[in-house]
């Protein structure tokens, strides 16, 4: 195919342009500059009123149309000569709505209208893991009164993905953490010959903050982000509504058994999570101030009373039903694009970690009085 | 000058699935500036035929080229360079769900770097209306489009490049039969002016006599029939005697030929 040319000759004190060759976007735009250099040369004939004459052209597609038609200024010039099939494609450029209102990117908000969005954003997430638990309460109302309905299978499948499936992680993980405090706290506790409160302080603080903590971080990591996914994939390829046009609740088939699952696992993960942790500080502070395992066994269920272990269980309940809730709760709000996808993943982990911090404050506080050897 | 090269050569292709044999042996060439409609039943494979066309999918044997390249070809610039020359309508559509209309549109051409904004608006707004969509809808998410909206804008998106070669899958089905009358009289047009290739795999009667110059019928893993609606017709097979011989068919077909 023949490049695009231009070529100008003089015609009774005017400038004839004729153009010749293939006006396509293939044969205009391969280096670089070439269009911009061209549109530059029609632009500047037509403002010195040129005639043109496109009898030369072999093809032109829109791209060389529009050109045409922008360096016209949007008119037909006084004087064109072109053959119909050309005519036809000018004039659909012609046809066009210039300037027509297609918005930009929204402008950034403001930052009270900002602060203001977000307040009611939280407000708006809120209300909708209320709703979400309501559902739930009507879906066991009706699982109590139909027991052939509880989704066992569903429940049992999360109970092994985000259950036994996180046991290695959460075991390595909560080991190299109490390896790390042990090691760190006995260098202070020698200090002052201090040395066996070691047992004390790993006991207390693994069994009742670290552990729990620690494994609702890893569960909404892994799992919760997965759960965001998988129901925020279902709603883009609109199999939730197939399932509700077959007449399946989606709380009770898709969000129940997942909190019910991790209600059940977490509990038993800061348990594993938690003696993993003790292993690794006991080992820690046998090779840092050769204490014994046998003292540190015989120490630890003295100084730490068991109250603490049942505050790390209901922890760990509370924290995975609020994972496992806050997951559910961002997949259904995922609109059917894989944007949303993405950031309703991110939301979703980010505000289960952050929640579970602030739930763990909280506990902190009221739980101040539970749980400390006399 | 030397003849062009055909637009689209496949010879001796093999497609396997794991044991099930998709094609067998598929030879196919599309001259430049032609229409071929490929035909064949659901699952017969056409769609992945497409596939490997456009160089998505590499076959178990035999050679497919584009333009005289072999699509799949070891130099990346040569494959570049082919795969900015033709447009592919995917059967559902496969439209970036992140991005609206208009940004679905202007995406190919944006992506090219030469063209200014001025022109890349101006054309998406000019593909939009060769669709038959409102400048407006150029807002709407994919996710807020009906099906039918949603072939269109794709339609739109694979014009974009002004492609040599348009590869279609089902570009009418879900689409009113006006609009897909208007859709054959919109290719017709387009090809007049520019002169380009299509081969388009639909299951629409009217739409494969509106436009196919030739008929490609895919069945028991080849290409049993290749050529004009005539002479497909005459072939003697169960696919294409329901396929062309019923009623409705028979009058479509004499539709097209007076
Ligand atoms: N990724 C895949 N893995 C295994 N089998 C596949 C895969 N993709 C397609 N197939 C099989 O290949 C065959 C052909 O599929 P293809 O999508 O090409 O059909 P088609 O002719 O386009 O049908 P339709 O008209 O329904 O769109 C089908 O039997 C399908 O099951
Ligand atoms: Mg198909």
């Amino acid at each position: 195919m023949p490049a695009a040319t231009i070529e100008v000759i003089d015609h009774e004190g005017l400038p004839l342009a004729r153009l010749a060759g293939s006006w396509t976007l293939a044969r205009l735009s391969p280096p670089i500059a070439g269009i911009a250099r061209i549109d530059a040369r029609l632009r500047d004939l037509s403002k010195r009123g040129a005639a043109w004459n496109l009898h030369g052209v072999t093809r032109l597609d829109s791209v060389g149309a529009l050109l045409l038609w922008r360096a016209w200024g949007r008119r037909w010039p006084a004087a064109l000569d072109v053959p119909p099939a050309h005519r036809h494609v000018l004039e659909r450029a012609a046809g066009i709505v210039a300037g027509d209102g297609l918005r930009g990117p929204p402008a950034p908000p403001s930052g009270l209208v900002f602060a203001g969005s977000v307040v009611l954003t939280a407000a708006k997430n809120l209300l909708g893991i209320v709703a979400l638990v309501g559902r739930m309460v009507l879906d066991l109302a009706h699982l109590f009164a139909h027991p052939a309905d509880i989704p066992w299978r569903e429940f049992s499948a999360n109970l092994y993905k985000s259950g036994a499936r996180a046991l290695p992680v959460t075991a390595l993980i909560g080991f190299l953490i109490g390896v790390v405090l042990s090691y760190l706290t006995s260098l202070q506790l020698k200090v002052f010959g201090a040395d066996i409160y070691i047992v004390n302080l790993l006991g207390i603080s693994i069994v009742r903050e670290l552990g729990p903590v620690l494994v609702a971080v890893l569960v909404a990591g892994r799992s919760g982000s997965a759960m965001t996914a998988q129901i925020g994939v279902m709603r883009v390829t609109e199999e939730i509504d197939a399932l509700a046009t077959i007449g399946v609740s989606r709380t009770l088939r898709l969000v129940l058994p997942k909190v019910a699952a991790l209600a059940v696992a977490m509990p038993l993960l800061v348990v594993w999570c938690s003696a993993a942790g003790i292993v690794g500080g006991m080992i820690s502070a046998h090779l840092q101030m050769d204490l014994s395992y046998g003292f540190f066994m015989d120490t630890l269920p003295r100084v730490v009373p068991v109250a603490n272990v049942w505050i790390g269980l209901g922890k760990g309940f509370v924290f995975g039903i609020l994972v496992a809730l806050i997951a559910c709760h961002f997949g259904l709000k995922v609109q059917p694009n894989t944007e949303s996808l993405s950031s309703m993943t991110t939301t979703s982990v980010v505000t289960a970690i952050t929640v579970v911090i602030m739930v763990d404050a909280v506990a902190a506080i009221l739980t101040r009085n539970l749980g400390m050897p006399v | 000058m030397k003849p062009s090269p055909p637009a689209i050569d496949i010879r001796g292709v093999w497609t396997r699935y794991g044991d099930a044999v998709i094609h067998r042996d598929i030879d196919l060439s599309v001259a430049a500036g032609e229409t071929l409609g490929l035909v064949g039943g659901s699952g017969s494979g056409k769609t992945t035929l497409l596939r490997e066309i456009v160089g998505l999918l590499e076959p178990d044997a035999g050679s497919v080229r584009v333009f005289g390249h072999a699509v799949l070809d070891p130099d990346l610039r040569v494959r570049r360079m082919v795969r900015r020359r033709f447009g592919m309508l995917f059967q559902q559509g496969a439209l970036f769900s992140a991005l609206s209309v208009f940004d679905n549109i202007a995406f190919p051409l944006r992506e090219l770097r030469v063209l200014d904004d001025e022109l890349i608006r101006d054309l998406v707004l000019l593909k939009l209306q060769m669709v038959e969509l409102e400048p407006h809808q150029g807002r709407m998410m994919p996710a807020e489009l009906s099906g039918g909206m949603v072939k269109r804008v794709a339609l739109a998106r694979a014009l974009a490049l002004e492609p040599e070669l348009l590869v279609l899958d089902e570009p009418t089905a879900g689409l009113d039969p006006d609009r897909g009358e208007n859709f054959v009289k919109l290719i017709r047009m387009l090809q007049k002016e520019l002169g380009f290739t299509v081969l388009m795999v639909t299951h629409d009667l009217d739409t494969l006599a509106g436009l196919a110059t030739r008929i490609a019928v895919l069945a028991d893993q080849r290409i049993i029939a290749c050529g004009t609606a005539a002479e497909v017709v005459a072939v003697d097979h169960p696919f294409i005697r329901n396929f062309f011989c019923s009623e409705r068919a028979v009058t479509a077909m004499q539709a097209r030929c007076s």
